[in-house]
């Protein structure tokens, strides 16, 4: 008997990280700066047929969608929108949790094409923990009236992942970002993300640190992310952790 | 004066002064928000209002208006422009 979607873990995890039955194919997340046009994008790909709640044990508003593309049923999952993923607002750690411990098929990190500087934090944040990534570069219409103009190729080979521009409050890009999103999802892309090199002294204590976590968590999780928010002294991945493991065990419980 | 951070910090922009980031005084979570709000050594920043209070004030940061109180612009150390 080989293991279903359900019985995988990852499927049935990513349900405790959402506390939503999710059926279809892939789970895919959307993040991104504040007012880039996040919810423009999840509204033109999902239309209606939306979820709304609290994401579990927080105050933050959660919204769920679905649509299909190229016979691929998709939960897309809108995340708050932040500046970065380890400042630690509530909003922050749903975000960070979610793209570390619930494992989304891919996560497209909407920014703004004409305030580019700012976005590419939270975009190499979210590469530092995910390689499955997308940037979906919004309001290139905004961008062109502001004679803006941005090299798409040259930045998709520096980050190492798609760019896909788009102007989403009048639809433009976006059937390349659903074609782009279930390569991503499906494996069909290659990616190399771009990866910050930081000195010599802290690469070796990541290192060593990662190689301490090896034996203690699951190969899924980035143990380099892990070892650098340790080092920082960022004791809420700790949490973070416990209640993955906890979920984790539950399920594992419950499948045996 | 401060010997590791030079002489002026954030506050002392007068308003309509532009500076350059030049040192953090801050740790931890603090420092993280500053660097994620893209103030990197090099960064110029501009105040550009301060409130009837005095505290907080408005600055031009990387093309956004962020209000900061003086409590952390007095450790974000500049060179005046
Ligand atoms: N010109 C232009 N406007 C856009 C585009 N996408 C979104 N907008 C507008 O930008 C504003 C913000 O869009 P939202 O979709 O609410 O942005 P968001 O990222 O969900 O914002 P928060 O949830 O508040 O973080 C709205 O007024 C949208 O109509 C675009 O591609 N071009
Ligand atoms: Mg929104």
């Amino acid at each position: 008997m080989g293991l279903t979607h359900q019985s995988s873990g990852k499927g049935a995890l990513r349900e405790d990280y959402l506390n939503y039955n999710v059926k279809g194919d892939y789970v895919i997340a959307l993040a991104g700066n504040p007012n880039t046009g996040k919810s423009t994008v999840f509204n033109a790909l999902t239309g209606l047929k939306q979820h709304t709640g609290n994401w579990p044990g927080k105050t933050v508003v959660q919204a769920l969608g679905n649509y299909k593309h190229g016979q691929k049923q998709i939960t897309l999952v809108d995340l708050p929108g932040t500046y970065s993923l380890l400042a630690n607002s509530p909003e922050e750690q749903v975000a960070r949790d979610f793209i570390c411990f619930a494992e989304p098929d891919a996560t497209v990190v909407v920014v703004d094409a004409t305030c580019l500087e700012r976005n590419l934090n939270l975009a190499l944040q979210v590469l530092e923990i995910t390689p499955k990534s997308i940037i979906c570069l919004n309001l290139m219409d905004e961008a062109r009236r502001k004679k803006i103009k941005i090299d798409v190729p040259a930045l998709a080979n520096k980050l190492g992942v798609p760019v896909i521009p788009t102007a989403a409050r009048n639809g433009e890009g976006l059937t390349l970002l659903k074609d782009t999103i279930n390569l991503v999802a499906a494996g069909a892309i290659e990616l190399n993300p771009k990866r910050l090199v930081y000195d010599a002294k802290l690469e070796a204590a990541i290192l060593e640190l990662a190689g301490e976590l090896d034996s203690l968590l699951p190969p899924q999780i980035n143990r380099r992310w892990i070892a650098l928010r340790l080092i920082d002294g960022d004791y809420t991945v700790v949490d973070g952790i416990r209640k993955f493991l906890e979920k984790k065990l539950v399920k594992e419980d419950f499948a045996s | 004066m401060d010997a590791t951070h030079g002489n002026s910090n954030l506050v002392s922009l007068c308003v309509g002064q532009r500076g350059v980031v030049t040192s953090l005084a801050a740790e931890g979570i603090g420092r993280r928000r500053m660097l994620d709000l893209g103030l990197v050594p090099g960064t110029i920043v501009e105040s550009v209002r301060r409130s009837p209070a005095g505290d907080p004030t408005a600055y031009i940061i990387r093309g956004t208006v962020i209000a900061l109180r003086s409590e952390e612009s007095s450790k974000i150390f500049v060179n005046p422009l």
